[in-house]
């Protein structure tokens, strides 16, 4: 019930509503819940509704940093 | 980017694990709860536990909306499907929770009741419209992350001017449950928290600051793929080993320190707290749920349709409770895999996904017998 699945926005409806793809899957849903909406932003989708946007700068720098995390070990570890 | 598959990707994850060796303390015990079903199913799902350090264990929390749920509201809401004017919306993972004497509401069902999963709440709002001569409730539950769909769901039924439409509240909070916890005398101890994602987009960082300031647990809110979690163990790893204890926020591309205000605004114009909420497995704790406020009290099918609190006792032989406070593992209950499994659970930890026993059903048992045959 709490898995959200992210999804992107692809066209906005009236009445808060929008069609988003998931990895090619068309679904309509609510986006009454996020403050400002463009076709092009990811969003967590969660029972039908955008429960948040995604940052991709954010999502950027996490996995930079992932990669870090791991080769700092393994270059002190032979 | 799809913001999926590169948090998945199994290097990085080598990388990950490597790290957590690395910062791990062979001479100490590290404790984490992931309070939220999310990542309870993650763990099982992509084998985490087999990543980490012998001395690094999760232990499984509360944060599953299902499994958490007692068997008096689903007594309740079932008692209010069998009456003939009421078509009772649910999301699917409710339709197995047991109640008392076995039931559930998919029994219910095929004796006659109107049950209907929907997907969305707005999908119970068109059932309304369709059924002018029926009374439509929507049976809600869940965490914060489900409360912004209702209120929105709610606003819509106002504006709509829906007279056949009600809503049986279940809401409940995070952090008190997590207060909850940690106050209990019969509790695990526990290291540090992995904060819940989804619930954390809405509320924020903010909620979880007392229990960094004032109960010294580290606090590190994490995203549901696999390098999320494992990332969020690291962050945790090396606050215990600097003595440090900072709500620190893994989950950066989805969650703020102020979460969703929009949302905050229009879950606290419609809802209010209840003084006590009855919790499986950790009984009744205080300003833990929500209720309608007095203006959507029309909307409120507990005052529509009268219904009477029901207090209903678990299955004796069943171990949810001390399995949702970390005291025990699924396995360590008798009926697991063989009187309760998904397909006929005895308790709520085996119905939903993000159930600790279903989850340990569906990926760990076969982990567990890998290691049986390589011992």
């Amino acid at each position: 019930m709490c898995l959200a699945i992210p999804a992107e926005v692809i066209k906005l409806l009236a009445d808060d509503m929008a069609i988003v793809s998931i990895d090619g899957v068309s679904k309509e849903v609510s986006v009454a819940l996020i403050e400002e909406i463009a076709v092009g932003d990811y969003v967590i989708l969660h029972v039908g509704h955008a429960l948040a946007k995604i940052d991709p700068e954010e999502a950027r720098e996490t996995l930079d940093l992932l990669r870090q995390m791991g080769e700092a070990v393994a270059e002190v570890r032979p | 980017m799809k913001y999926a598959d590169e948090f998945r990707d199994k290097e990085l994850a080598t990388g990950l694990a490597r790290a957590i060796r690395a910062k791990a303390d062979p001479a100490r015990a590290y404790r984490f709860m992931e309070f939220c079903g999310g990542h309870t199913h993650a763990i099982a799902r992509y084998g985490l536990e087999d990543m980490l350090p012998d001395n690094v264990r999760m232990i499984h929390g509360p944060g599953c909306p299902v499994c958490v749920l007692p068997a008096g509201r689903i007594d309740m809401a079932t008692a209010l499907a069998e009456r003939a004017e009421v078509i009772l919306c649910v999301y699917g993972d409710l339709m197995r929770v047991p109640g008392s004497r076995g039931s559930s509401l998919l029994k219910a069902k095929a004796r006659g009741a109107d049950v209907r999963m929907v997907y969305s709440t707005l999908d119970a709002i068109a059932l309304a419209e369709q059924n002018p001569g029926r009374e439509v409730v929507f049976f809600a539950i869940g965490f914060e992350t489900t409360t912004p769909p209702t209120a929105v769901m709610i606003r819509a039924a106002e504006k709509k001017q829906l007279s056949n439409f009600t809503v049986f509240c279940n809401h409940v909070l995070t952090p008190p449950a997590m207060r909850a916890i940690l106050d209990s005398d019969d509790t695990v101890e526990i290291d540090g928290f992995v904060g819940p994602a989804h619930v954390s987009t809405v509320i924020g960082t903010e909620p979880y600051a007392p229990f960094a300031r004032d109960d010294g647990k580290p606090v590190v809110i994490a995203g549901f793929e696999p390098l999320d979690m494992m990332q969020a163990i690291l962050m945790l790893i090396e606050q215990v080993n600097d003595g440090r204890h900072e709500v620190e926020n893994q989950y950066r591309r989805a969650v703020t320190a102020s979460g969703n205000q929009r949302a905050i605004r229009e879950v606290a114009e419609i809802f209010e707290l209840r003084d006590q909420f009855e919790w499986r497995g950790l009984g009744s704790i205080p300003a833990s749920a929500l209720k309608l406020r007095p203006a959507f009290a029309h909307l409120d099918a507990e005052l529509r349709f009268a219904m009477s609190e029901l207090v209903v006792a678990d299955n004796p032989a069943c171990e949810c409770p001390a399995i949702l406070r970390g005291l025990k593992k699924p396995v360590d209950c008798r009926l697991f895999g063989t009187a309760c499994t998904p397909e006929t659970p005895i308790g709520s930890c085996m119905v939903s996904s993000e159930g600790a026993c279903a989850a340990h059903w569906t990926y760990g048992r076969f982990r567990d017998h890998q290691r049986r045959l390589a011992s």
